[in-house]
């Protein structure tokens, strides 16, 4: 199956690609645009039925794929 | 004495690395395969800077789980100096032997320039070569060197001596002109709470030779030398 691990800026931590993308929008006619974050999408093909995976795959969305220090995730499945 | 400097994939001031070290009479250095998995005999570790593993995912976030890691964290805990420069400094943080991140500089771009820092603490393991207050030129090179930490690690820090360098004007002023990344407090380079983990985003191992525009690095690596010979001075 396809596993998606969606990481995010926290929202304390400085995003300026997401503050430089927001200008853009407002520029080019979308003026109501607020704000925009911008983060990393995963697609992870993977075979959900192995031992403990859930656990295993949020250690490593953990430890690996995000720095909690200053990211998010979600997993969806 | 002997330093070990780490070769990651992708590293590119290894070399530079080893010709500060090896310029600074009783010091040597080796570079260490990132794949091996023993630092016994070395006083000191230095984690380069480069693009470890291409900075994919984030800078630093694979270099931390190459099998060298394993020793470098044993010999930290162990009090051996260990010392991260740019790329090195964002391992250190992603393993968690420093605390915070350094994440993409505020202004987008890469910045490459030849900068002024001012020394917090002048007692420390890599700085008591230098005065409290007095300036090291140093060159940057960095995309993602803004430091990042929450508010209650950044007062951890203030209270414990641990930023031991900032980001300043000429005349030692810390202002936001003066801060190239837009890092939190001007924060260039700090340690952990033992004092024994250094990491910085400038290039000590860039500046050790006036010819290169400053020779401010050698103070840090002068720094290291005494202090392991202090080290040994009480181990004896």
């Amino acid at each position: 199956m396809k596993v998606k691990v969606v990481v995010t800026p926290k929202a304390a931590v400085l995003d300026p690609q997401g503050a430089a993308v927001r200008d853009a929008m407002q520029h080019l006619g979308m003026p109501e645009v607020q704000s925009v974050r911008i983060g990393k999408y995963l697609e992870i093909e993977v075979d959900d039925k192995a031992p403990n995976f859930d656990s295993r795959l949020s250690d490593l969305c953990r430890d690996l794929l995000s720095n909690p220090v200053i990211e998010d995730y979600e997993v969806v499945k | 004495m002997k330093f070990a400097v780490i070769q990651f994939p992708g590293s590119n001031c290894d070399q530079d690395c080893v010709a500060a070290v090896n310029g600074i009479p009783g010091l040597n250095a080796e570079y260490v395969w990132h794949k091996k998995t023993s630092l016994d005999g070395f006083d000191a570790i230095v984690l380069p800077g480069g693009f470890s593993y291409g900075d994919y995912l984030r800078c630093g976030a694979i270099a931390r789980f190459s099998p060298i890691m394993a020793s470098v964290v044993e010999e930290a805990r162990k009090g051996t100096l260990v010392i991260g420069t740019c790329n090195g400094f964002q391992v250190l943080c992603e393993i968690g032997l420093l605390p915070g991140a350094l994440v993409r500089n505020r202004g987008l771009h890469f910045v490459c320039d030849l900068i002024t820092t001012r020394v917090e603490v002048g007692d420390s393991a890599f700085t008591h070569g230098c005065a409290q207050g007095s300036l090291l030129r140093l060159p940057i090179a960095h995309g993602e060197g803004c430091y990042f930490a929450d508010d209650a690690t950044l007062r951890e820090l203030n209270e414990n001596r641990q930023i031991i360098l900032r980001y300043a004007t000429p005349d030692a002023q810390i202002t936001p002109s003066a801060n190239p990344n837009g890092s939190i407090e001007n924060i260039a380079g700090i340690c952990n709470r033992q004092g024994n983990v250094f990491g910085l985003m400038p290039h000590p191992d860039r500046a050790c030779e006036a010819r290169l525009g400053s020779a401010d690095g050698r103070k840090i690596f002068e720094s290291m030398m005494r202090t392991i010979a202090e080290q040994r001075q009480q181990a004896a």
